[in-house]
């Protein structure tokens, strides 16, 4: 069998077939160039978005995009305290939702009887939780803040928590897979050879599934890094002059900055939104490579 | 022993039911991990309550009839009207146009991956499809209010229309809906044991008429699935329509035109400032709200579905 | 895998992100002068922003370990923070009512209005729009009064002589100083407009409505029609003694009314008397008014104003 993947070679084998003659009329031909299309479409869009940002933004993707403030003056604008504030962002909400995730998760896949409603309610619930809009999130958040009487949204730690209740369900499943994967012999072992269940859980089981832990992980992070609409709630559209640098400290990230931009009639500033775009499309990109990496190398064929 | 979450698991026994030093410890730790899951249903608890005590203040001020069936959406201005129907036709066009566009693009890649994609293909294709998922949404907003509206649809096609539209919006939230469609469509697709295939093609049917007659028939539930999936997160998506839809609240009549869905007014609303316990704030979360049961009732008949397919085989 | 290796190697990348944030944090971008550390929280008008915002710019230049933040809630949006406590500047395109005064007085917060610029609140259309030049503050009234939600749709029912063209509104959302201060001029009574039209917060978004249709007007703060000249076309206004397009000149002198306007920021007295970064700025902000105003595109004061502007600051101190 060859191994190169050509589109010709690939479309003839995807033709074989042990029923001769009807792989090849017309109407079966017709119909696997739809398909072929709908693929097509599909990575046409995503390589002319990728083209178009890159084309656009391109002049401004300069030092100045890391190291200028935003201005009114786009020629001396740049991205600096958005790019800094995502990393706090994102930096806190790790702390926050990975540890509470993966504890969560840990109970309901290995403690919690499967069987009992009320933990089917709770798989149930994180699933929907899942699947609620991120905007949803920015309202619980300014609520909680309403209720603690904290007129100042515009803290890291408030962003930060916004952002780590939306992808703490995803960690949660993704968790769930990972410890699902590990198979039952490592735990039985462990407990055969005198070991506690929690001491199973902790020095077998959970080592065993930190790969696929990992880059659950790392691909909910990079949905984090992402989002706005929360954001845009908890005082994130604001103009800064300095670096954020601290857990109260005002911030702003690179997808509001984005949408900032977007928004100002200059064209000055529509680069500068493409540059910006291009350079979060990079770390999400570099993200999702060490998600992938990190499943290649590390995951056990059990 | 009992705890909050059902009786423990047979294959985790009880830490001082085996011989050997007794642990509290362990029990300790194991409670904080039980406290850890609590917090789900709290964060739920949460939104639940979050969303309804404003929302409760709000009806109290604005008949649920007003509300739900008016067509006057001025909730600011001395002259207020909170009819939510405008906000809700805009939702519901962008979510229309995503989805003329997603569910066959997203079908037709789901069926070539699951029927016809040699399986080295589909591992180069999928990961390539899941980028499309990745793209924060705010490039794509920017992508769409520049590019499809600005250039594609003023210039290229010279259609009249503004600076915003809903087609612009809902086309590209079709694209980033599919990856959403494709894959939970490939997986019930893939779920459907091969034995129906072979003898489809026993029967002298060639691959088309195995996908359109056997295979997506029995699939059927795990792509309704995944269309109503789809669904909840066209109407729960912000940025895009924010950005490419515009600001105005009316009742949308066309694909050309523009239109306020819920989300952009409730990102726009919170821009400005309300202040705890006002009639602004109470109006953004009544609209949260009616957002929020909107997704929730879609997302539960997704997931239910979902469930009773992956269990059916 | 090793798991003491595994996380090892995730601690030592903590460890060094975390050193990294660090860093990035504490540094100054510019090496400005003075030693000062704090900061300023600034909020309100859209209109004042740019201006606020190119005040921050310049600012740090001078005094760069001083965190100035300028967020825009709306001038009444911003007067609500205000009266809270919760920012040292308010940021405002017309004065503040007496309720919200009330509200600050209530809450113990004593502050100074000081004008520290002009505004010509500039009608704007699309640059194809080639049949309106100028206009009436009666054809204005017809276009925004209440009752013409619903029934002025098209600019032949503005004026005859205009062609068949539907008639598209954006403008400024009820957070805004300047929707109230153009109701008020306009329609004689503020916050009295028709609500069928685009109202935004966000007076890019004015612009980008406008520009994109031919039939559409809008209004916002003269800066940002500076800013985007040729993207949309301003109007000269008929106040009632002839047709006047607002410039530096024609606002400072008077002769563009109803619509020409001061711009104030309101700063909170205890902010200015105990926190020396607020102090600083707004000493900078007054002092280099001019400068600052040239910069963002918006319209100095007048000497008298000047004047006026330098006795409030003192007051202050």
């Amino acid at each position: 069998m060859s191994t190169s993947i050509g589109i010709g070679a690939v479309v003839s084998r995807s033709l074989q077939v042990r029923a001769k003659g009807g792989e090849t009329s017309p109407r079966s031909l017709a119909f696997l160039a739809a398909l072929w299309f709908c693929l097509l479409f599909a990575l046409l869009f995503l390589v002319v978005l990728i083209v178009t940002t890159l084309i656009e933004g391109a002049p401004r993707l300069d030092a100045r995009l890391f190291t200028e403030y935003p201005a009114s003056n786009p020629e001396r604008a740049g991205a600096r305290p958005a790019i800094i504030g995502s990393l706090w962002v994102i930096g806190t909400t790790t702390l926050m939702a990975i540890p509470l995730g993966i504890a969560a998760a840990i109970h309901l896949e290995e403690f919690a009887d499967k069987k009992s409603r009320i933990n089917r309610v709770v798989e149930l619930n994180v699933q929907n939780l899942a699947a609620i809009p991120s905007i949803v999130y920015g309202m619980l958040t300014l609520a909680v803040l309403g209720i603690l009487g904290i007129t100042n949204k515009n803290m890291v730690w408030v962003g930060a928590l916004a952002l780590a209740m939306l992808i703490l369900p995803v960690i949660i499943i993704a968790t769930r897979e990972a410890l699902r994967a590990v198979p039952a012999e490592i735990r039985q072992g462990s407990l055969a050879l005198g070991a506690s269940p929690l001491q199973t859980v902790l020095r077998n089981t959970l080592p065993a599934a930190v790969p696929g832990i990992a880059t659950g992980a790392i691909l909910a992070l990079s949905r984090a890094l992402g989002e706005a609409a929360p954001l845009l709630l908890l005082g994130g559209l604001v103009y800064l002059t300095f670096d954020p640098n601290g857990l109260a400290s005002g911030y702003t990230v690179m997808p509001i900055q984005i949408f900032n931009w977007t928004g100002r009639p200059q064209e000055g500033f529509h680069v500068l939104a493409a540059a910006t775009s291009i350079l979060l499309l990079a770390l999400l990109l570099a993200m999702n490579a060490l998600a992938i990496f990190i499943r290649n190398r590390y995951q056990q064929r059990w | 022993m009992t705890t909050l979450l059902g009786t423990r698991s047979p294959a985790a026994p009880s830490p001082t039911s085996l011989h050997g030093r007794p642990r509290p410890l362990d029990a300790a730790v194991r409670l904080v991990f039980r406290i850890a899951a609590v917090l789900t249903i709290l964060i739920t608890a949460g939104i639940v309550v979050a969303l309804l005590v404003p929302s409760l203040q709000f009806f109290a001020e604005v008949p649920v009839w007003d509300f739900l069936f008016g067509t006057r959406w001025a909730p600011r201005f001395a002259d207020a009207s909170f009819g939510v129907l405008p906000l809700v036709t805009a939702s519901a066009w962008t979510t229309a146009i995503a989805l003329a566009f997603a569910v066959p693009l997203g079908l037709g890649a789901a069926t070539f991956l699951s029927e016809y994609a040699h399986p080295r293909l589909r591992k180069v294709l999928k990961p390539v499809l899941e980028v499309l998922a990745g793209i924060p949404t705010v490039v794509y907003g920017y992508f769409a209010v520049q590019f499809v509206q600005g250039t594609v649809l003023r210039e290229w096609f010279e259609w009249e229309t503004g600076s915003f539209s809903v087609l612009a919006a809902g086309f590209v939230m079709g694209v980033m809906i599919i990856p959403t469609i494709a894959s939970l469509s490939e997986d019930a697709m893939s779920a459907v044991p091969n034995s129906m295939r072979q003898g489809s093609a026993a029967l002298g049917a060639n691959r088309m008429q195995t996908s359109l007659r056997v295979v997506v028939p029995a699939a059927l539930s795990g792509i309704v699935a995944a269309i109503i999936l789809g669904v909840s997160r066209a109407v729960g998506e912000t940025m895009i329509v924010a950005l490419a839809a515009g600001q105005q609240a009316r009742i949308v009549g066309g694909p050309l035109e523009a239109g306020q869905t819920m989300t952009a007014f409730i990102a726009n609303a919170a821009l400005g400032d309300s202040r705890v316990g006002s009639l602004e704030y109470n109006t953004l979360f009544a609209v949260g709200l009616l957002l929020f049961l909107l997704t929730l009732v879609v997302n539960m008949i997704s997931i239910a579905i979902v469930r009773r397919f992956r269990e059916a085989y | 895998m090793n798991t003491r290796s595994s996380i090892t190697g995730a601690g030592a990348v903590l460890a060094a992100a975390a050193l990294l944030l660090a860093g990035c944090g504490g540094q100054p971008a510019d090496n400005g002068e003075g030693g000062l550390t704090g900061t300023v929280a600034s909020d309100g008008s859209s209109t004042v922003a740019p201006l606020a915002e190119a005040a921050a710019d310049l600012f740090r230049g001078v005094e760069s370990g001083v965190q100035v933040t300028v967020a825009t809630s709306g001038t009444g949006g911003g007067f609500k923070t205000f009266c809270e406590g919760e920012t040292d500047i308010s940021n405002a395109s017309r004065p503040i009512k007496d309720e919200e005064a009330a509200i600050c007085e209530e809450a113990g917060i004593e502050f100074t209005e000081i004008v520290i610029a002009n505004d010509g609140l500039s009608v704007v259309v699309n640059p194809e729009n080639d049949w309106l030049e100028c206009i009436t503050v009666e054809q204005l009234h017809t276009m925004w009064a209440p009752e013409s939600e619903g029934a002025i749709t098209n600019w032949n029912q503005i004026d005859p002589s205009f062609p068949d063209q539907a008639l598209t509104l954006y403008g400024a959302g009820t957070d805004s100083g300047t929707f109230d201060y153009f109701t008020g001029a306009v329609n004689g009574e503020e916050g009295a407009s028709r609500t069928d039209y685009s109202p935004s917060e966000d007076d890019n978004v004015t612009i980008q409505g406008v520009a994109g249709e031919l039939g559409a007007v809008g209004y916002f703060g003269l800066s940002y029609l500076l800013e985007n000249e040729g993207t949309i076309k301003g109007l000269s206004v008929d106040g009632g003694s002839g047709c006047v397009y607002p410039s530096n000149e024609t606002v400072q002198d008077g002769s563009y009314t109803p619509l020409g306007r001061p711009l104030f920021i309101y700063v909170k007295n205890t902010s200015y008397a105990e926190n020396p970064a607020v102090t600083a700025f707004v000493d900078y902000f007054v002092e280099n008014s001019a400068s600052i105003a040239e910069d963002a595109l918006f319209v100095p004061l007048t000497d008298e104003q000047v004047a006026t502007a330098q006795e409030e600051l003192a007051s202050l101190g």
